[in-house]
């Protein structure tokens, strides 16, 4: 019975789409109250409906309806009942109503908080917001609808990709989605910007908020799938320039370049039509990661079923969405009030340097990406571009990027002279021209590169802290030092710990990139071997029977120094879906990780072995939690509130802000 | 000219497009080999008995055959079975590689279902099986007379694939030796 309910309620919530998408941009142009509320009804009385959905699929899976199509096709009786319910978003289809779902409850926010907006401009909002859910509806309903039912009906299901079954992966696709969906809102009142045709303060001051928060999801969604990648995958690498990944990470890169010229849009009044380009193209972004992984145009290790017909849907609406926007773009935005001046050497001159470097960064990936498909259509040749093309285009752009980012908040607004600047950071560079001095002594000279990289992260965090020690007015006499500790805007602090945690990723990647250990040995139970500086001795070798699985399970013990410990390193084969996972043993500490992974058993009871040891890795998912938890001091700023005066979070921002 | 600015980004975003648009036609399982024009790699296998002879690189030449990568546990090569017999009876030379298979399962599930190939090689641990750039069972390699990995299919042969692809190049490999 449910699978019907859901059928119906994401009928209406289409057609419900459709209204929104017509009656609000209508009502906007004739000055028509009424159109214009209607905009809000649909909003909410579709996201209802495809709540309702959702809910509807996700009964039918936790009650294991093998009568659904879909259910059968992904979850199986044996399956723990968490997964069970993660198993929702994870098929194709699941997971474009779970898109669906956050996008409609994005809607819903914006009519439900919007009512402090210009009126016409919630309206038109609402509009693009509306065809953007009908286009995607309209997706689900035609090409992957996920009600479907089967007869006869099988005994069980097969099982979910035992891959996905795991903790870090339940939460990787929600908080991707959020991210990508998030800046949907900026593209819409992007779009509602260049139809009204003017932008003020008060429209950036609504859009750096969802921006925020999409940033946020999105930050913590690949620190997630780059730490599951780490564990699951059994390579013990933490990022593959993996076509996947790479449609994650362009938005991120665009979006943090909206993030910043959002803020000097809302604050100085300048970038306008900039911060609009970057809004269409955050979302763009956004939308040809979701292409990517769905149409087979690439292949990938973790893409979902391929079906050129869904791609071809996508690729239409794509061009459609985007194709219209940037057109509005070049009518429109060229009569728009060019914003405030400002002399090339002031925050608002650091904010478009940085902009353009990250559109430079996301420029390589997208061809590193893209470049397969390129030559296939031009000559027919299939070739794959591999990480050394990215460590010779991105890591260019990259790495001044990182120097220039300290820069950017020690920069007054307006206008500022070079020798401030400079003064104003003598402490940060003294600590990291010492930082990469002793780094060379100790690591060599071979090492230079290393110690520089280590440098950088020292720089950015030291200059972190000297934003805080400057407004803190620590050794500047006669300052109340107290008094400016506890004025401090959460904002600001929010600058200083993103910035921080920039370092401390940097750090982090360094270190695992020029540090790295590894062995691979045939080992017999009772072997003892030397691997970085410790005993590893294989304890014991032996079966292990999980719910829906069975693993051949090794018992490693660790001495060295400190208390000696135990690590279990399995190799798991799922019956129903004839599949097999590793999971690695991974010892984490502070400074780096031990990671075995165990292959396929020798002959006469041995097993392979592979010992890694990876330096200060957890810096790098740490450094992105501490960005993402600048985020959220971010957008907890009493001024972040004072935009939304109605303000009670939905579940959906109130979980990201947690995030 | 400033307006040409702001044209240039819709620009650009359809070249792009295009350039997607005809991507989505083209068949992302095609992987081609990195063996492809070069002479296979050296191996000698055991057969999956005693008194099989075994497969090793020696055993190819003279005249163009396939090389079928199977196992008991693929499923995908019991779809794909009837159609090797089907290929046996016509006359088509097929050698099999038993990729990762426990002792003994190979024969039995040949026993099963009948034998479709001329030589078998047994790769217990998937050594050769990485030598050939195997992703997966079941995969095809078209080896022709002088030894050398012409083409690699990736998945069941299908009535298809073999009429469109296999047997024309089979066709214009036996000509050329």
């Amino acid at each position: 019975m449910s699978a019907e309910i859901g059928q119906l309620a994401l009928i209406l919530a289409f057609m419900l789409g459709l209204v929104q998408g017509v009656a609000p941009l209508l009502g906007a142009h004739r000055g028509d109250p009424v159109l214009m509320s209607l905009g809000r009804a649909s909003a909410l009385l579709q996201m209802a409906f495809v709540v309702l959905a959702f809910g509807a699929l996700a009964t039918a899976y936790a009650t294991m309806d093998f009568s659904v199509a879909l259910v059968a096709k992904h979850s199986h009786s044996t399956q723990p009942l968490p997964y069970r319910f993660a198993a929702t978003w994870g098929s194709h289809e699941g997971s474009m109503l779970l898109w669906v779902l956050i996008l409609a409850l994005h809607g819903g926010a914006i009519a439900f908080f919007g009512r402090t907006l210009r009126e016409t401009l919630q309206a038109r909002v609402l509009a693009v917001q509306g065809m953007l859910s009908a286009a995607f509806l309209g997706f689900c309903l035609f090409t992957s609808n996920p009600f479907l039912r089967l007869s006869p009906i099988p005994l069980d299901g097969t099982e979910l990709n035992p891959l996905l079954q795991d903790p870090g992966l339940v939460m990787h696709p929600p908080l991707l989605y959020l991210g990508y969906v998030g800046f949907s809102v900026a593209f819409s009142f992007a779009v509602a910007a260049l139809i009204e045709g003017r932008v003020d303060a008060a429209w950036a001051r609504w859009v750096r908020p969802w921006v925020l928060s999409a940033w946020i999801s999105l930050t913590v969604g690949i620190a997630l799938g780059s730490w599951w990648a780490y564990y699951e995958l059994g390579w013990g690498g933490w990022w593959f320039w993996d076509p996947v990944e790479n449609a994650s990470l362009m938005p991120w890169l665009m979006g943090t370049a909206l993030l910043h010229s959002a803020l000097v849009l809302e604050k100085r009044g300048a970038l306008i039509s900039w911060t609009i380009l970057l809004a269409i193209l955050t979302f763009s972004l956004s939308m040809i990661g979701t292409f990517l992984v769905r149409s087979g145009v690439l292949t990938s290790v973790h893409a979902f079923a391929v079906d050129p017909e869904r791609g071809a849907y996508i690729l239409v609406f794509i061009l459609v969405a985007t194709g219209s926007a940037l057109a509005l773009y070049a009518w429109r935005a060229p009569a728009m009030r060019t914003g405030a001046l400002f002399s090339p050497l002031s925050r608002e001159a650091g904010v478009t340097l940085n902009n353009l470097f990250l559109l430079a960064a996301t420029a390589t990936v997208f061809l590193g990406t893209f470049y397969p498909v390129f030559i296939d259509v031009l000559n027919g040749d299939k070739i794959s571009v591999g990480p050394p093309y990215y460590a010779m285009t991105f890591a260019p752009l990259f790495v001044p990027l990182l120097v220039l980012v300290a820069f950017g908040p020690m920069l007054n607004w307006k206008r500022d002279t070079a020798r401030a600047v400079l003064l104003r950071l003598r402490w940060p560079i003294g600590v990291a021209t010492v930082a990469a001095g002793v780094g060379t002594a100790v690591f060599g000279f071979a090492r230079v590169g290393a110690a520089l990289g280590i440098a950088l992260g020292v720089w950015l965090i030291a200059a972190a802290f000297m934003l805080l020690i400057r407004r803190w007015g620590l050794g500047r006499k006669g300052a109340e030092t107290g008094r400016l500790i506890r004025t401090t805007p959460l904002a600001f602090w929010a600058v200083a710990i993103a910035h921080a945690g920039l370092g401390v990723t940097t750090i982090g990647v360094t270190a695992i990139t020029a540090w790295t250990a590894s062995e691979v040995v045939t080992m017999l139970p009772g072997q003892t071997i030397d691997f970085a500086g410790r005993r590893v001795t294989l304890d014991a070798l032996g079966p292990e029977t999980g719910p829906n699985y069975q693993a051949q399970q090794a018992r490693f013990r660790i001495e060295g120094e400190g208390r000696p410990f135990l690590m279990l390193s399995e190799k798991r084969f799922y019956p129903s879906s004839q599949s097999q996972t590793t999971e690695a043993g991974i010892h984490g500490e502070t400074m780096g990780n031990l990671y075995i992974s165990v292959g396929e058993s020798e002959t006469l009871g041995a097993v392979t072995v592979r010992l890694w040891w990876h330096p200060l890795v957890g810096w790098i998912w740490g450094g992105a939690l501490i960005m993402a938890l600048g985020g959220a001091l971010s957008l907890s700023d009493r001024r972040m509130r004072l935009a939304m005066p109605a303000r009670k979070p939905t579940p959906a921002r109130a979980a990201e802000a947690a995030a | 000219m400033r307006r040409l600015a702001f044209i240039i980004p819709v620009v650009l975003f359809l070249m792009v497009a295009a350039a997607l648009g005809l991507g989505l036609r083209r068949d992302p399982s095609i992987l081609p080999s990195m063996l492809i024009d070069r002479p296979i790699p050296a191996f000698d296998l055991a057969g999956l008995t005693p008194d099989d002879p075994g497969l090793a690189s020696s055993d190819f030449g003279g005249k163009p055959v396939l090389l079928n990568v199977f196992a008991s546990w693929c499923v995908a090569c019991v779809i794909e079975h009837p159609m090797l017999l089907q290929l046996q009876a016509q006359g088509v030379t097929i050698h099999g590689l038993d990729w990762k298979d426990e002792p003994g399962a190979g024969a039995d599930w040949l026993a099963q279902r009948g034998n479709p190939y001329a030589l078998i090689g047994s790769d217990p641990r998937g050594r050769t099986g990485i030598d050939f750039g195997v992703t997966g069972a079941p995969e095809t390699f078209v080896i022709d007379g002088h030894g050398r990995v012409r083409y690699r299919h990736v998945g069941p042969i299908t009535p298809q694939v073999w009429a469109e692809t296999l047997q024309p190049m089979l066709t214009r490999l036996e000509t050329e030796t």
